[in-house]
């Protein structure tokens, strides 16, 4: 099971994520997104990019209502909420943005 | 309001048997299991610490454990009391809580 | 709000050498999706588990130090720390990681998670839970 990202192929998991963290790249990224549906504007960006900077200073995908929570610390309560996160992530935004994002599946996420 | 902690490992090969000792509260239980047992010997450098104890906690051995090993009964300090499978059942449910010292 | 326990994580032994640190850390994790009230108790090895400075780059696992102090996102802010454990290692609090949280009830204050206790404290701590799970 692999991603093709301009002739590279990247290996995934049976749920689509990236097996290699350090594989990852903004290709690959939006590659991901359109088997998730989604199409990648700032506001998905703004998210991803923030789930990075989570993991590269915890090393840990934060479960959902832990990443809505440091949203809204960060960028303020329009955005940190459910509402908002749930319309750019459908299928839940952790789930989602963190595969986007080249993270590993949130701990404790089923 | 006591805890039963169980002890599962040789107090010849770790600490565990001691630190539980040290910050088991009074009133409480001990249950030496598995390679616990060998605490449970009489003249052994670690049996002092063991009796040191005795008053203020309640001290249990699996005898299971103590019979595959082919400890002698008459090689157990006597502040160590034996229990079977159901005793140990029964001591879970005769306290509030269970702490393993793994 | 009755419905809440208290449960105790002790965690005994070194991070690296067998795997009894990180899948306590992954059992905290998963727990905390419970309302629950939770305490991380550090003593034994189990200190080593805090210090400063750990790099795992030279052995191929995951160093998972920094997730300690994620751990307020996830309102786990009790890290009790065995005093003589640390003295017995050569340890002061000094030795260990910052790890804060942020107080909810006082104005998103940061405040320390790690509290410094003696052996006797530490076993009433360990006395008043209700359930103790141990790695």
């Amino acid at each position: 099971m692999s991603y093709q990202v301009n002739g590279h192929t990247i290996e995934h998991d049976e749920e689509g994520y990236i097996t290699n963290l350090s594989d990852w790249s903004k290709e690959l990224a939006d590659e991901i997104a359109k088997t998730e549906n989604i199409e990648m504007n700032d506001e998905h960006w703004e998210v991803v990019n923030f789930l990075r900077e989570y993991y590269d200073e915890y090393q840990i995908a934060p479960a959902v209502r832990v990443l809505i929570k440091a949203i809204k610390k960060s960028m303020g309560p329009d955005k940190g909420n459910n509402k908002y996160m749930y319309e750019l992530f459908p299928y839940g935004p952790a789930k989602q943005a963190c595969k986007i994002a080249g993270l590993p599946k949130p701990t404790g996420c089923v | 309001m006591s805890t039963l902690h169980t002890v599962n490992k040789s107090p010849f090969a770790t600490r565990d048997l001691q630190s539980c000792l040290d910050h088991c509260r009074d009133g409480d239980a001990v249950l030496m299991i598995e390679d616990g047992v060998y605490g449970a010997l009489a003249g052994t450098a670690v049996s002092d610490a063991v009796s040191a104890r005795a008053g203020a906690l309640k001290i249990y051995v699996l005898t299971p454990d103590v019979n595959a090993r082919g400890l002698p009964e008459a090689r157990l300090s006597d502040v160590v009391t034996g229990v079977d499978y159901d005793g140990f059942v029964d001591l879970v449910t005769s306290h509030d809580r269970t702490q393993a010292w793994l | 709000m009755s419905d809440i326990k208290k449960f105790l994580y002790v965690n005994r032994r070194a991070p690296y050498g067998t795997i009894y640190a990180l899948e306590s850390l992954e059992v905290v994790l998963i727990g905390a999706a419970f309302d629950q009230d939770v305490s991380l108790a550090f003593l034994d090895d189990g200190v080593f588990q805090l210090t400063k400075g750990q790099n795992t780059d030279g052995i191929g696992v995951k160093n998972f130090s920094p997730t300690f102090r994620a751990l307020g996102d996830y309102e786990v802010t009790k890290f009790y720390v065995e005093r003589e454990s640390l003295a017995e290692r050569g340890l002061t609090e000094a030795d260990l990681q910052e790890i804060t949280y942020e107080d909810e009830d006082d104005d998103w204050a940061e405040k320390p998670s790690i509290r410094v206790v003696g052996r006797d404290e530490m076993a009433a701590i360990m006395a008043d839970q209700d359930v103790v799970l141990s790695f």
